[in-house]
């Protein structure tokens, strides 16, 4: 049952002024992300300065593999130092000492600019904090795959070392997976999630800041690996030469683990809210798509994501402790590895496809002018594989000598998967039956998704039978394969989020001719650079080579002329989001979509509480085109409205 | 318009799901929508799909160097077949209504209330799941009468050619090279790999280091390399000519540059040269460790010490240093 009492406390993250108002102290003084980046590095010379003394028996060489533990400690501890410096654990020190707490952190107090550096407990800053830290690492990551397409360029390694190259690579992999796990649940399933269940806040505004902050941790952790060396192993981190490799690997291990913890908070945060906090009327067969994508994907994420958490902890534990978890010869088994990492590794995939699904179906509808097409098999198509997604694993370790019993049943369950996928399509072609299409820069997005996603998935499948599979595993193929879902899914979809959702955000729009403009930039280079890969595989090129077969180099080097410009493409989006918010600036306070989603019953961006009242929702979210809809909700309704839905246990 | 929505429901096999061109139906005098995109559908598909299974198939790789490969090749043109309509059906679809289903610009109304179809649904949950428990026997068939389709099987293959003479063939990989042991004729280890045509393989695929994965590209073979493991994986070489070997899992610095060739010639032409490598390498022979499923990295790595020691250079399956080397 939904909670409507919402307690007025201080830690209501806004719009409510503390219960004791801090005093006005110098901006220096009060914590933020520079006094957080001084607490990091006190604490990473600390832990330091402990590794050394606790493994001062062993040699020291620099960029060697001896020197793990004060590597580990340091940044264990430059962790603990940032969220000192960022004032998280004030308010919990002040209440176990009895003393008033100061709401926010602190955070909120004082200008506008200031709170989005802040340990901010208000769920809106929070998504704009992740909008821009996201995007951030996107292009970040961005990067690296153009430095890794420039070395493809040539059949034999010209630009990079061959130690570049791969570290490169693992840095590419690692923070786009890394980035992709939170890209459209931080900013967007943040923000937008208590507007559309109609709730005045989240569960665990803390929990759900931290979640946050511990993002710029891993990113900075992860980077910070390629002042040693970098890792060798790509984003998989496979076990017998994760152990081998240099100091560099526990930047990884800490860096990924680090992300999955903060995944789990922000799922854990989200799925709580999502369950208590909807607004009275708001069913489960009126919430919006988009919301069902979260609360499955925060399922996944609570659930599998402790999975990597373990590995990794194991890996620095064999690193440093000389454990032996995935060791042979010493008792431990590098299968071990192989199947934690993808038994989280799996649902990810999936937690990667999720929101995606969630962001086009609430784009469509709105673009047809129609009701979403099978609402509920929609949302039993979100279940379906998300269930699905915890028995598919072990169909990347096909090839590894795993046991051969289990190569049928997991051919079986992987192509299950497709049949929930496939009711996305169902609901997608029923929707634009006869519909009133509108060409916007969202829809655009989103017809780019599904036909993205639509190689993408069948590629899956090809992928999913065991003797296709034989030639294809390993290859470029399935390099292809998932950055069509990836890439052409997620992100596609998660532009056209941006697009159809940044007048909410910012009140501001973007500019829609060179909206369209970087939709087809994108769409066609993306094609251009990923369709030839499916072929570049099958001709037998690995994935992380930088030396291939001479008869492949025209493929490769048209790969890259397409990549290179995929890239720039992402130069449109960046001009365009600089000069529409900053410069241009064009205001948009209403509905510019004339949608009937909750979250745009209120004015752009939404005042500080959300709603004045608790709104009373009144009918489904899709209801376009039936002249006997209700109105999605009434925001004033009458006071007694809701003390009477909440018989006895009015406070 | 509802005998064409239901007509154009319960369609030929693909995955993940048909296209379904049905919709509620609409007393209008407009046209049959669904009945056009079924035939556009229909005319598409059978253009396409004996192009892609008669015209590409015997041309998509791997080849038919091998048993296995031929297998592959086979199972690529019948999914890329199957997935031919699948791919058509939501293009064609989608296509049909971007073009005939745009809203004018001045037109704000909004579209037919239609909130599903039940009809619709089902059909497409029955047809999907079909295709679907189709492919997966499909894939299990195949899996079986190629004897794992070249996929490494573990130390418990189950399986095997169904022959009394099988050639085995130890694949050690080490980083980053591979080199192979030839059982049958005193356990010879040699860089170079020859095959006799029309005989069956098992490749017996360990590593003495960290995870590699032995790909025969031609061959249509795959199995990953485990320190401590013994992974079988089986084929049989139909042609004659050279194939090409490379790792096929990160392994570390020089992963890119792990690859080599190998032969396949005719039975005598393989007895003899193994037989002559055999007496050639027999005092090599003899230093190495006796023939074994599996080797002991540890060991490996003091008899690389060793050598270390006595000046001869190498690796020696010590940890490598990530700066070095730079340059092979």
């Amino acid at each position: 049952m939904a909670i409507e009492i919402q307690p007025e406390s201080a830690q209501v993250p806004s719009g409510h002024e503390p219960a004791a108002a801090p005093k006005a102290r110098p901006w220096w003084l009060r914590p933020a992300v520079h006094t957080a980046l001084i607490g990091a590095i006190v604490g990473y010379v600390l832990g330091h300065l402990l590794g050394n003394a606790i493994s001062s028996g062993y040699q020291q060489l620099p960029l060697a593999d001896s020197n793990d533990t004060p590597i580990v400690l340091g940044y264990l501890f430059g962790i603990l130092g940032w969220l000192i410096g960022l004032g998280v654990f004030n308010d919990p020190v002040r209440q176990m000492l009895g003393q008033p707490v100061t709401g926010a952190g602190e955070g909120h107090v004082g200008d506008d600019l200031a709170k989005y550096f802040r340990y901010s407990l208000d769920h809106k800053v929070v998504g704009i904090q992740y909008l821009f830290a996201m995007i951030g690492y996107f292009l970040t990551g961005g990067l690296f795959a153009m430095a890794i397409r420039a070395e493809l360029l040539s059949p034999t390694y010209h630009l990079l070392t061959p130690s570049a190259y791969l570290e490169v690579v693992g840095e590419h992999g690692t923070m786009m997976m890394m980035m992709m796990t939170s890209v459209v649940m931080g900013p967007l399933g943040n923000y937008l999630v208590p507007l559309m269940i109609g709730s005045k806040r989240v569960a665990f505004p803390r929990i759900e800041a931290l979640s946050f902050w511990l993002t710029p941790c891993a990113f900075i952790i992860l980077l910070s690996s390629l002042l040693v060396g970098g890792f060798p192993t790509g984003w998989t981190g496979y076990a017998p030469l994760s152990i081998q490799a240099g100091e560099g690997m526990d930047g990884y291990a800490i860096a990924f683990g680090l992300m999955g913890i903060s995944a789990i908070l922000a799922a854990f945060n989200l799925v709580v809210t999502i369950i208590c906090y909807r607004a009275p009327g708001m069913r489960w067969g009126r919430l919006p798509m988009f919301v069902w994508a979260m609360l499955t994907t925060g399922f996944l994420l609570v659930l599998a994501a402790p999975v990597l958490v373990g590995g990794m902890y194991m890996i620095v534990t064999d690193r440093t402790a000389q454990t032996a978890f995935f060791v042979n010869q010493l008792g431990g088994s590098s299968y071990l590895y192989e199947d934690l990492f993808w038994f989280f590794g799996h649902p990810e995939v999936y937690i990667l496809a999720l929101p995606g699904f969630g962001i086009v179906s609430e784009i469509i509808p709105v673009f047809c002018r129609k009701p979403l097409f099978g609402y509920k098999i929609a949302a039993a198509g979100m279940l379906g594989v998300a269930i699905l997604s915890f028995f598919v694993w072990q169909h990347h370790l096909f090839d590894s000598g795993m046991d051969p019993d289990m190569r049928p049943l997991f051919m079986l369950t992987t192509e299950l998967i497709s049949i929930p996928t496939g009711f996305i399509y169902l609901v997608a072609m029923g929707t634009f039956w006869k519909a009133k299409i509108r060409l916007t820069v969202p829809m655009l997005f989103a017809l780019g998704m599904y036909f993205n996603f639509l190689i993408g998935g069948i590629s899956g499948v090809v992928l999913s039978d065991v003797p296709a599979d034989t030639t294809s595993h390993g290859s470029f193929f399935v390099m292809a394969h998932f950055h069509y879902t990836i890439m052409g899914g997620l992100i596609f979809a998660f532009f056209g989020g941006i697009y159809y959702w940044l007048p909410k955000m910012l009140g501001i729009r973007l500019n829609q001719r060179l909206g369209k403009l970087h939709f087809w930039t994108m769409f066609v280079f993306f094609n251009s650079t990923f369709l030839p890969l499916f072929a570049v595989g099958e001709l037998g090129q690995p994935r992380r080579v930088f030396e291939y077969a001479r008869n492949l180099e025209t493929l490769n080097d048209w790969v890259s002329i397409s990549a290179f410009l995929l890239g720039a493409s992402f130069l449109i989006f960046v001009f365009n989001f600089v000069m529409s918010t900053l410069f241009w600036r064009e205001r948009e306070i209403g509905n510019p979509w004339r949608s009937r989603g909750l979250e745009w019953q209120v004015s752009s961006p939404p005042p500080p509480n959300n709603f004045q009242h608790v709104p009373v929702v009144l009918s489904g979210p899709y209801e376009y085109g039936d002249p006997k809809a209700l109105p999605v909700a009434d925001l004033n309704p009458p006071a007694g409205v809701i003390s009477g839905a909440l018989v006895g246990t009015e406070a | 318009m509802a005998t064409e929505a239901s007509a154009s429901s319960p369609e030929p096999p693909g995955a993940p799901g048909p296209p379904e061109a049905g919709g509620p139906p609409e007393p209008t005098a407009e046209p049959r929508h669904g009945l056009r995109i079924l035939i556009l559908w229909v005319v598409a598909s059978v253009i396409c799909c004996p192009i892609v299974y008669f015209v590409w198939g015997p041309h998509l790789p791997p080849g038919d160097m091998s048993s296995s490969a031929a297998n592959e090749q086979f199972d690529l043109t019948v999914l890329g077949t199957i997935a031919t309509p699948v791919f058509l059906g939501v293009v064609i679809y989608m296509g049909y209504a971007l073009t005939f289903w745009r809203a004018k610009d001045d037109d704000e109304t909004d579209g037919p209330p239609i909130h599903g179809n039940a009809k619709i649904q089902l059909t497409w949950i029955a047809a999907t799941t079909a295709i679907v428990l189709a492919l997966a026997a499909f894939g299990t068939v195949e899996l079986w009468t190629v004897q794992g389709a070249g996929a490494g099987e573990g130390p418990q293959p189950i399986w095997k050619p169904d022959s009394s003479t099988i050639l085995q063939v130890q694949v050690i990989g080490q980083q980053w090279a591979w080199t192979y042991r030839y059982p049958q004729f005193g356990g010879f280890e040699t860089a170079s790999l020859e095959l006799p045509l029309n005989e069956p393989v098992q490749f017996n695929v360990t590593s003495l280091d960290v995870i590699h994965s032995f790909w025969a590209y031609q061959l249509g073979v795959k199995a990953d390399a485990n320190p401590g493991v013994n992974n079988v994986a089986y084929t049989t070489p139909k042609h004659p000519g050279s194939f090409v070997v490379r790792c096929a899992e990160l392994c570390g610095l020089w992963h890119g540059a792990m690859f080599d060739y190998g032969k396949v010639v005719s039975p005598t032409a393989f007895q003899a040269w193994a037989q002559q490598t055999e007496t050639q390498l027999a005092s090599v022979t003899k230093m190495l460790p006796p023939y074994a499923p599996t080797y002991d990295p540890t060991d490996i790595a003091n008899l690389g010490k060793v050598l270390v020691q006595l000046g001869i250079g190498g690796a020696g399956g010590g940890y490598y240093n990530p700066l070095d080397p730079e340059q092979p």
